[in-house]
């Protein structure tokens, strides 16, 4: 496979989760501030802030707009267009990256990938906001999304097409669990046992409903939600297709597939950088992950996926520039 | 659906002998199309339209910084060719592909076409596409041009008439398969009565003619399509083929030539390749032999191709016999060459480098079609009946000042279509043309796509069938029969 075509598979795969991801992540965020009670400035600016926090774009944000309310973080994460993270962004990103590979995917997969970003071009969050209701726009986007990966299972080949797609996922969606965690960071410290309420409840059901994992959480535990329990589930789960631990499990696989190399060794860097997260993640437990600060470690794990993502990029998709002055000299002194 | 009120207008109509008077091979589409109302064929249009946008079948306009796609307007009504009409075509192109393939051999060898004095060498000599280091080369089979498409229009009592032969980069074939994937979706049942030949073995065929001319005998060559990129408006084509014949679609930038050969770098190393399907022309294709400015070329293809390490379809300069002022000749090769008299007709041309023929032109300017020898896409002519004085001064200059870039034609009543109309709610008659694909392999083994593109000019009465300028296509179908 082309190197330049295995990158633009890797990014049409983390654009595509990228956009689904926030979709919940905005769709939840604005659920939950019907159960607040005198919602003012001040609160609507707590509430937002480390949503926007999580996605890493606070400063370019507030180069944008004066306050963090529900529409203006609505329309920064979803239709701005000078945000290349907002999902209109990611989807027209994706839809580039489709464009240009696209005899590698099905034409399924193309027209599902098209028909998302037709019908976001079409909308804006003014309309959204005063005619056709969020939940149902975010429902929609929330389907094409399930529909694309849907159709990533059940068209393409078990090939390295499919696993750089699914290397790319997988990365994409790791680093968003971190994120998402990180937004309750700070009700975990110093100890768990310190936090209570309703409100507090509320937030960690809406933290599990972001990541669609309420139902599996609760299958898992029967007791009510308890936020260590919910960190623990979201980041050692070896069933739950969102945990951390899962999804570098299926990074790890990936890898292997590609180079043919079997698990238990490695055959180049990201292999060996994945290998041990993996391990961490298998051999460690919450309360380590408490021990070492909560905020710290989904810090160090995030970085840890870029330097795999990082290296994956050196190994397989990064071509040395064509000097083309020093090229065409060359080549000209061969002609003669 | 009612045609009864449709005018001919004293054109040549594909469809309508005179008014009321269908001709026989449209006969089950009328049939069809009136058992329609209004509503369900606009329905048809819409879904049509709609299918095409959500499949990304679109090309890309540049007049905004934000390049806007657009979908190329698809007429509903096919474009029908008779069996017999269509048989005559197929012998006429032949013809012709393999007389320009022997001129080109000829020019680019021993030049006899010119030391026998059929054309002026200098005509040749200075055409802005002959490529004079190419003199004494050799191209796999002999073959220069693997894919043409010929551009073709009706006069005014029906006779076909060749309008230009496209000997470089032809496109629009992805047109030809896509309109009729529309067609197959909107009239689902019209298809097994109306005896339509299928054209969707395209690409296998295109594949087959690229394998053909594979260096050292490979039996599983490594063939790719060279795309200038993703920015280029023909990019979907690229992709299409690309994914239709399963092969590699690659840019200049993914390509290295080391050793007289070239590869692609893959994600496993470099890998060799063996046949380009290029779809960026000469001009573009090695900055280190033709324009060094071009990011979009390999440096060193060219050493490749020279050491026979790698084939190019089609070969570098065939963009001579594009030239219009080789089009005056053409009749002239196929007599030379072959010892036959043309099959196909063309349109009659005069030269302005030619003292007698560019006296008429001056003196004819607001009665004829000025065209440069090098432009296309509807640029660079003057449409004399039509045009501002200015514009016919402009040219008067032009001309004076540089006749080798200059010929003229008669105007010709294009043939006409019915073809739908959302603003008057019916079908009227717009002018169309026809461009066939060939694929040649040598003498022997050619194959023409039963069907093509027809282009049709959606504007009353204009005469412009480009899709840059307002023009849409039609579906055409070749039938088994002659009705």
């Amino acid at each position: 496979m082309l190197s330049r075509v295995a990158d633009s598979l890797y990014w049409l795969a983390r654009y595509t989760e990228r956009a689904d991801n926030l979709a919940r992540l905005v769709e939840v965020n604005l659920q939950l501030l019907l159960d607040f009670k005198d919602l003012d400035n001040d609160k609507l600016k707590e509430h937002w802030d480390p949503v926007i926090r999580s996605t890493g774009d606070e400063e370019r944000f507030y180069e944008l707009y004066d306050e963090a309310n529900s529409q203006t973080v609505t329309d920064f994460l979803t239709f701005n267009r000078e945000n290349p993270n907002s999902v209109i962004g990611c989807i027209s990103a994706a839809r580039e990256n489709a464009r240009m590979i696209r005899d590698q995917i099905s034409s399924e997969l193309w027209e599902t990938l098209n028909n998302l970003y037709l019908f976001l071009k079409s909308n804006d969050a003014k309309h959204i906001w005063e005619h056709s209701g969020a939940y149902e726009f975010y429902d929609h986007i929330k389907d094409h999304s399930l529909r694309f990966q849907g159709l990533v299972a059940a068209t393409l080949p078990r090939d390295e097409c499919y696993d750089f797609m699914q290397f790319g996922r997988f990365i994409e969606r790791a680093d968003k669990t971190t994120r998402m965690l990180d937004i309750k960071y700070h009700i975990l410290l110093p100890s768990p046992s310190d936090v209570g309420g309703a409100v507090d409840t509320a937030q960690w059901v809406a933290l599990l409903r972001a990541a669609s994992a309420y139902d599996a959480y609760h299958a898992q535990y029967l007791a009510n939600i308890d936020p260590a329990n919910v960190a623990e589930f979201l980041i050692f789960s070896d069933t739950f297709p969102r945990s951390i631990r899962y999804c570098v499990t299926q990074i790890n696989a990936r890898l292997h597939n590609i180079s043919g190399c079997p698990w238990g060794s490695y055959s180049n860097e990201p292999e060996k950088l994945c290998g041990k997260l993996m391990s961490d993640l298998i051999y460690s437990n919450v309360q380590d992950v408490i021990g070492f600060g909560m905020h710290e470690w989904l810090d160090q794990c995030q970085e840890r996926l870029n330097e795999i993502s990082q290296a994956t990029y050196q190994t397989y998709m990064f071509q040395k520039p064509i000097d083309l002055a020093e090229e065409i000299q060359q080549q000209q002194q061969q002609q003669q | 659906m009612d045609l009864s009120a449709y005018q001919t207008d004293g054109f040549f109509d594909e469809m309508f002998s005179a008014p009321g008077v269908v001709r026989p091979h449209y006969q089950k589409v009328m049939e069809r199309l009136q058992s329609l109302n209004l509503q369900d064929f606009e329905q048809k249009q819409q879904a049509v339209d709609l299918l095409f946008l959500r499949a990304g079948v679109t090309f890309t306009v540049y007049s905004d910084n934000q390049g806007t796609e657009r979908i190329f307007p698809f007429d509903l009504m096919p474009r029908i060719i008779p069996q017999g009409e269509w048989e005559f075509l197929e012998r006429g192109l032949k013809q012709r592909i393999i007389a320009l393939n022997m001129f080109l051999h000829d020019i680019y060898h021993d030049q006899k076409i010119l030391k026998d004095g059929v054309i002026p060498p200098s005509y040749v000599l200075s055409a802005k596409h002959f490529r004079r280091e190419f003199v004494g080369s050799d191209v796999p089979k002999d073959i220069y041009i693997h894919i043409c498409g010929s551009d073709l229009i009706r006069d005014k009592d029906g006779r076909y008439l060749v309008l230009e032969d496209n000997g470089r980069c032809p496109s629009g074939v992805s047109y030809v398969l896509e309109n009729r994937q529309a067609m197959r979706r909107a009239f689902p049942n019209l298809f097994p009565t109306a005896g339509v030949r299928p054209v969707e073995n395209y690409a296998e065929k295109l594949l087959k003619m690229l394998r053909n001319i594979a260096p050292r005998g490979q039996d599983n060559p490594t063939v790719c399509v060279l795309t200038p990129g993703v920015y280029n408006s023909a990019y979907f084509e690229h992709c299409f083929l690309a994914r239709q014949m399963g092969v590699e679609i690659v840019e200049g930038r993914d390509l290295l030539v080391r050793d007289f050969k070239v590869y692609m770098r893959t994600t496993k190393g470099l890998q060799q390749v063996d046949v380009l399907y290029r779809r960026i022309d000469d001009d573009f294709i090695d900055p280190s032999v033709f324009r060094p400015d071009s990011m979009l070329g390999v440096p060193g293809l060219v050493n490749a191709v020279r050491a026979g390490n790698v084939a190019l379809a089609n070969s570098i300069g065939t963009g001579v016999a594009d030239d219009k002022v080789m089009y005056y000749f053409v009749p002239k090769m196929i007599k030379y060459y072959l010892g036959e008299d043309p099959i196909l007709d063309q349109v009659e041309t005069y030269l302005a480098s030619e003292d007698k023929d560019r006296q008429h032109i001056l003196a004819n300017l607001d009665k004829l079609v000025v065209k440069s020898a090098n432009e296309a896409g509807g640029y660079g002519m003057l449409m004399g009946p039509w045009a501002e004085k200015e514009e016919i001064e402009r040219f008067r200059v032009e001309i004076e000042r540089n006749p080798r870039n200059f010929i003229a034609q008669s105007p010709i009543s294009l043939s006409r279509h019915p073809t739908w109309t959302p603003e008057t709610e019916q079908f009227e008659g717009r002018h169309i043309d026809f461009r066939p694909y060939i694929l040649y392999s040598g003498p022997d083994d050619i194959s023409i796509i039963p069907g093509g593109l027809t282009r049709v000019a959606l504007k009353r009465g204009s005469l412009v069938v480009n899709s840059s300028q307002g023009g849409g296509s039609k579906d055409t179908w070749v039938l088994y029969g002659n009705e």
